[in-house]
């Protein structure tokens, strides 16, 4: 059974992507501690090669097919049936290209910050980056699990080591809530390797039916992975703490790659692996979703801390995104996979923004600012954007996502698509009122004098911006790779379970 | 009826390590510099390694079996004198105990080892045990002015002794009911007479599970453990940790699997309590310890829980992913080891957590190779010991028992709390007090074989499982 389309570039683009900054902080060990611009600059120049070479799958990637493509293949640990296997598709390529522009922001946005032990902090960007590539690329479970967990370590001493005054507190809550998750879902992997025969091959376990129970059990192992990465209501209280502590670069790698690679995974894995307990398991999800956009948006409303209040933001951002998924249908789905974009760059931007100004005032409280508009009017006025953004206004790109989502929404369920709704009018609330206590009203004394952002900041923040209106004006262009995708996927989880949807509708007036 | 020679080829490595251990030890007479010493001790494994890959066969009537099973446990053996040779040489310097028998005791308590590990008759078994056990006790009282060292020698002796009392009454027992001591009559008298269930053999099992889990130290068998782990000469407790546990299990597998095959449901029911209780236990107490040795002692007692579940699994897919993990092991945990040695230097101990913070500063490769060994032990890839637990976690839920993997990897979840705390001192907290490594390249070397090994094998398993499923007779 062949799914896929061989990779026709010449060379093996996805490896490529994926080791080359592998490859990077390799060498990096070996340049001197003390050249620090050198570390810089290589990482820099790395990082944006990478970048180069995964244009070609946004050119070359064939819209009109579901089907795998770019794909490679070699046995790995043969006698278990372990295949180093890639591939992407219209769900995956996108993130590909985020996670590779979002390492280049992220170098570039701790040039002057990051000042002691430079040379581990760029060496965990760049194997961050080869393993959130590899998360979106592996089409074998093993190799997939292998990237989701390899990630925990840079990520964990991008947090504890280069954070804030809590960053250990905040580190190991991260590592331990994702690890637990983690290797649940590592024993449902096995659980379905024997069940299917003994393949982790993704594709090949897609096109097998599962029995209900089974798929029930699963369903809820992988969902302790994914909810947490999300992070879903109720495990979603290590993101605050993370996202607070860690480095301008460690949030923005959080808010853009790691957390969709939840949401990712309900849409690559949960949903057509399991697709009747999916469809059980619709409500609950969907009220998990509904209480995470307003539970958090209103919590939003009462925070101090700068960071932590987009912090809470992205756990309301995030409900919107899984209340897409699973609506479980075409506006839905291609919603969520927008918003998931969306909120990679906005809620990434606004970290940056954030970053930018604690490292002129080394404070997170917002009653430290004030009237920052009038210090640094082009900041100013970027963070605006982001903030419109952030909103979902129309015309930028937050405004398509969660129309569509809402919209799926409605179809699913009527009192889901409203309750939803109301977050976006907190979200306006706090974000206006955010930006309010911060650029307007008086000057406070802590912010007179600072100098407006530099170039090289302007450059950090410019491809967010151009992201932003882009797919604010012309989704077409990123929602035509998912189209086909998202149709199959569909087709799969809507038909999949024919023959079960007795059982399910059974259990359905049980919960009910 | 006349005496004929049985075949001494299968025996040979043995035969030569016994010439070989006791030309060491008669050599420290005369030869003054101890590093010769310790470079003769490794030409020792090298030359019975080479041996070792030319005998296989059965002799002394079955007492003896040289199979791929017991070939690939010496392969750990060899392994571990050799890195063990490695970090000791700076270390019992240091120590002030450099003495030429400590290299002839690790080879005799090896050379137990691989009598374990062929054991093909109960006798056999024994006497390879009290030859390890005996020459251990020694090495963990090396360091004769230290009152520690002297404490874990006693208490490692005194229930060693009683260990060693259970099996015994295990062996009497099983004679009793099977009349031979040899491991395959046992178990085709137990299948042909369908004595499974019998209360005899059901208590004489419970005595070889009591024996076994006190040499892997198995909760609730674990008491020495931290004491001996501490008090030992850390090299001692780097050899004891991989040496006398992988033989442990080399005797548990052979013993349970092969003699007691039959009675799989009863030793089973046996060993599941222990193996939980094991992961328990070590994973939870490692959390408040302060002093490195102990809670690489507790960490040493979670992983043989671990290890324990692929010998419930009772299948060659479990025991397989045991050697397997056996040897990842033996090289983060030597590797964790090497680098807990290098902190000690002379008038400074180096054992105490604290002693790690600020590490990463004043050291950044140690710390960066302390790094890879505490995930290598949590189990995140790319290090091997994810691989191993992998690999051990696949056999057990393939032989039904979902839940125990469970229950495994919560535990297994729960260790990163300890051993990143490690990582965390080394990392992010600032150094306070000065801390000279003592480096040698003995010790380079071993960091380097164990970091390499580490970083391949996790990325590269294919080989080494192949190697074990051989080995487990697949």
């Amino acid at each position: 059974m062949e799914q896929a389309i061989m990779n026709n570039l010449g060379f093996p683009i996805l490896s490529t992507l994926i080791f080359l900054p592998i490859a990077g902080a390799a060498l990096l060990l070996l340049i001197s501690r003390s050249n620090e611009s050198l570390i810089k600059w290589f990482s820099l120049i790395v990082s944006i090669t990478v970048f180069i070479i995964s244009i070609p799958l946004f050119t070359e990637f064939n819209k009109s097919t579901h089907l795998m493509q770019f794909t490679e293949k070699h046995a790995w640990i043969p006698s278990l049936n372990i295949n180093y296997s890639l591939g992407i598709d219209g769900i995956s390529i996108l993130f590909v290209l985020l996670s590779a522009l979002v390492t280049i922001l992220c170098v570039l946005i701790s040039w002057n910050s990051i000042k002691a032990k430079t040379k581990e902090f760029y060496i965990s960007i760049l194997i961050m980056e080869g393993a959130m590539i590899g998360v979106f690329c592996s089409l074998d479970f093993m190799l997939f699990y292998l990237f989701w967990e390899a990630m925990l370590i840079p990520m964990y001493l991008l947090i504890g080591v280069w954070g804030g005054p809590n960053r250990i507190y905040a580190a190991v809550k991260f590592f331990l809530f994702t690890l637990v998750g983690s290797v649940l879902m590592l024993v449902g992997i096995i659980v379905l390797y024997y069940q299917a025969g003994g393949t982790f091959d993704i594709l090949e376990l897609m096109t097998k039916t599962y029995p209900y129970k089974l798929q029930l059990w699963l369903f809820w192992a992988f969902f302790a992975a994914f909810a947490v990465k999300v992070p879903m209501f109720p495990v979603h209280t290590w993101l605050p703490d993370a996202h607070t502590e860690a480095p301008t670069a460690g949030s923005v790698i959080l808010a853009a790659v790691l957390i969709k690679m939840g949401a990712y995974g309900f849409i690559r894995f949960s949903l057509p692996l399991f697709p009747d307990a999916s469809k059980a398991m619709t409500p609950v999800m969907l009220t998990l979703s509904v209480i995470a956009i307003i539970y958090s948006a209103v919590i939003c409303l009462a925070q101090t801390d700068l960071k932590r209040l987009i912090a809470y933001s992205s756990v309301s951002h995030m409900g919107f995104v899984t209340l897409g998924i699973f609506a479980l249908n075409l506006q839905g789905m291609e919603g969520g996979i927008l918003q998931m974009i969306n909120h990679g760059v906005v809620t990434g931007a606004l970290f940056l923004s954030v970053g930018m100004i604690y490292d002129r005032t080394h404070t997170r409280q917002i009653s430290d600012y004030g009237g920052v508009a009038s210090v640094m009017p082009v900041y100013a006025s970027v963070f605006m954007v982001f903030t419109l953004a952030s909103i979902g206004l129309p015309a930028t790109n937050g405004f398509i996502g969660e129309f569509l989502i809402i919209l799926g929404g409605f179809k699913a369920n009527q009192w889901a698509g409203v309750l939803a709704a109301t977050g976006i009018i907190i979200g306006a609330g706090y974000m206006l009122w955010l930006y309010q206590r911060v650029f307007f009203m008086e000057t406070n004394q802590k912010v007179a004098g600072l100098a407006d952002i530099n170039l090289r900041e302007i450059i950090t923040l410019l491809p967010m911006i151009i992201l932003i209106f882009w797919i604010g004006v012309y989704p077409n262009a990123f929602l035509g790779f998912m189209h086909e995708s998202v149709k199959h996927l569909l087709e799969r989880v809507n038909s999949g379970g024919m023959h079960e949807a007795g059982v399910a509708k059974n259990i359905l007036e049980i919960i009910k | 009826m006349p005496f004929v020679m049985p075949a001494l080829g299968p025996v040979m490595p043995e035969i030569v390590m016994t010439c070989l251990a006791l030309l060491v030890l008669l050599l420290e007479l005369v030869i003054k510099r101890k590093e010769t010493i310790a470079f003769l001790s490794i030409v020792s494994v090298a030359v019975v390694t080479y041996l070792l890959a030319g005998s296989s066969g059965i002799t002394f009537n079955g007492m003896f079996i040289a199979d791929g099973y017991s070939l690939f446990f010496k392969l750990i053996f060899m392994l571990n004198v050799v890195l063990t040779v490695l970090i000791s040489v700076k270390y019992i310097a240091i120590e002030k105990v450099n003495f030429g028998e400590y290299y002839s005791l690790i080879l005799f308590s090896t050379l137990g080892m691989m009598l374990m590990a062929s054991a093909g008759d109960l006798i056999t078994l024994y006497l390879g045990l009290e030859l390890m056990a005996l020459s251990t006790y020694v090495l963990a009282g090396f360091l004769r002015h230290d009152i520690k060292s002297n404490e874990a020698a006693m208490k490692y002796f005194l229930l060693g002794a009683f260990a060693s009392a259970f099996l015994l009454y295990g062996i009497s027992m099983i004679y009793g009911l099977t009349g031979t001591t040899d491991l395959h009559a046992i178990s085709s008298y137990i299948s042909q007479k369908g004595l499974s269930g019998n209360p005899v053999l059901t208590l004489s099992m419970i005595l070889f599970a009591v024996a076994f889990s006190f040499k892997i130290a198995a909760v609730p068998f674990h008491m020495w453990a931290p004491d001996v782990y501490e008090g030992a000469p850390t090299s001692i407790t780097a050899f004891m940790s991989v040496g006398p546990k992988a033989a442990g299990f080399a005797v548990l597998g052979r013993v349970f699997l092969t003699a007691f095959g039959a009675a799989r449901i009863e030793w089973a029911a046996i060993l599941i309590p222990i193996a939980v209780l094991t992961m328990a236990v070590g994973n939870i107490i490692a959390i408040s310890q302060t002093n490195i040795k102990r809670m690489l002692a507790y960490s040493s007692i979670a992983h043989a829980g671990y290890m324990l579940l692929g010998i419930i699994a009772g299948t060659s897919e479990g025991m397989a992913s045991v050697l397997n993990y056996l040897f990842i092991y033996a090289f983060m945990n030597i590797g964790a080891f090497a680098v807990v040695i290098m902190l000690r230097s002379e008038g400074f101990k180096g054992d105490n957590i604290s002693d790690y913070e600020g590490l990463a500063k004043t050291h950044p490769l140690a710390a960066a190779l302390m790094l890879v060994f505490m995930f290598s032990l949590t189990g995140i890839p790319p290090t091997a010991g994810f691989m191993g637990k992998f690999y051990l976690f696949m056999s057990v839920i393939s032989a039904g028992y979902t839940w125990l993997a469970v229950t495994a990897v919560i535990f297994s979840a729960i260790s990163a709390y300890f051993y990143l705390r490690i990582v965390m001192y080394m990392y992010m907290k600032e150094p306070k007090a000065e801390v000279q490594l003592s480096a040698s390249p003995g010790i380079a070397l071993a960091l380097a074989i164990t970091v390499i090994a580490v970083l391949i094998i996790g990325v590269l398993p294919s080989k080494v499982i192949n190697v074990a499923r051989i080995a487990a007779g697949f």
